[in-house]
């Protein structure tokens, strides 16, 4: 048996990187520190796509999710109570449920590709990604990347109407009550 | 390197995702979850385009559309978590039992 290639070690260092820091995700004290994990997770996911060959999304995903985990880290300190992890935080219900779904839906999903029979077509290497995939953004695919654009503008148009305070209909917070100051009883439905 | 280990990594990826979307009270920490489901989406669909379609380009499209979804997703559920803090003040699932009040 040969020595592992550079591929193969980086390729289970990714992996690696990428399961535990997103088990870590929901593992972290503070919700800022789980924001960053989840970089890390994405980061690590990015660098397998490049090692997949698909240098060109593994980097537009890295230098996305930079953006969108830096937004919710301020989300975050904005929003939730202790931001900064000074106390231990276990914030889940139904924790059984969620653990035996998680488990159940990997060993599904794990077990799938052992059992097909899966197609082995692997790329031609060295394959041009980037420039094919240039080429049929603006080609053949030019409907579907164009639908993704608009759907991008109807959503920044959606997210001001959800969020400005004064819309068509009135006040946004017409109507809504203060919360009482104790602890508000749990009463059932 | 070969599809089964992707596809083996892109499940533990998922099955993350479900325990936290599942679990999580808070409202971010629940997105959270859906976004590494569809990460592991992104994962499982390069790993097909790279090691099984054989260099067609419109396997990365359908990521490209994967990540328009992530981006729509996160932006609207923040933009929902907003409304309903300003309206609630509730940032956890627990509170929110009744759609309307």
């Amino acid at each position: 048996m040969n020595a592992p290639s550079w591929t193969t070690v980086l390729f289970w260092f990714f992996a690696a990187g990428g399961v535990i820091t997103g088990y870590r995700v929901f593992r972290a004290d503070s919700m800022v520190r789980a924001a960053f994990f989840l970089l890390a997770s994405f980061a690590a996911t990015g660098g397998l796509l490049v090692l997949l060959g698909a240098e060109f999304l593994g980097m537009v995903l890295i230098l996305m999710m930079a953006g969108e985990m830096l937004v919710m880290a301020i989300i975050m300190v904005m929003y939730m109570m202790n931001p900064a992890g000074l106390n231990p935080m276990f914030m889940v219900h139904q924790h059984r449920t969620s653990v035996i779904a998680a488990v159940a839906s990997f060993l599904a999903l794990a077990v799938l590709p052992f059992v097909i029979t899966l197609p082995a077509r692997a790329n031609p290497r060295p394959v041009a990604a980037t420039a094919q995939l240039g080429t049929e953004l603006l080609g053949d695919s030019m409907l579907v990347f164009q639908t993704a654009g608009v759907t991008l503008l109807a959503t920044i148009v959606g997210t001001v109407a959800l969020t400005s305070r004064r819309g068509r209909y009135g006040d946004a917070e017409e109507g809504s009550k203060e919360p009482p100051l104790e602890e508000e009883a749990m009463e059932s439905p | 390197m070969n599809l089964q280990a992707v596809l083996v990594v892109a499940a533990a990826l998922f099955a993350i995702g479900v325990y936290g979307a599942l679990s999580q009270q808070s409202l971010v920490m629940l997105i959270m979850g859906l976004e590494m489901m569809i990460n592991a989406g992104i994962l499982a669909a390069v790993g097909f385009w790279s090691l099984a379609a054989g260099g067609n380009p419109q396997g990365e499209m359908l990521v490209i559309m994967f990540m328009t979804v992530m981006a729509v997703e996160m932006a609207l559920g923040f933009s929902l978590i907003t409304n309903v803090y300003r309206i609630r003040r509730a940032d956890i699932t627990e509170k929110l039992r009744r759609l309307r009040e």
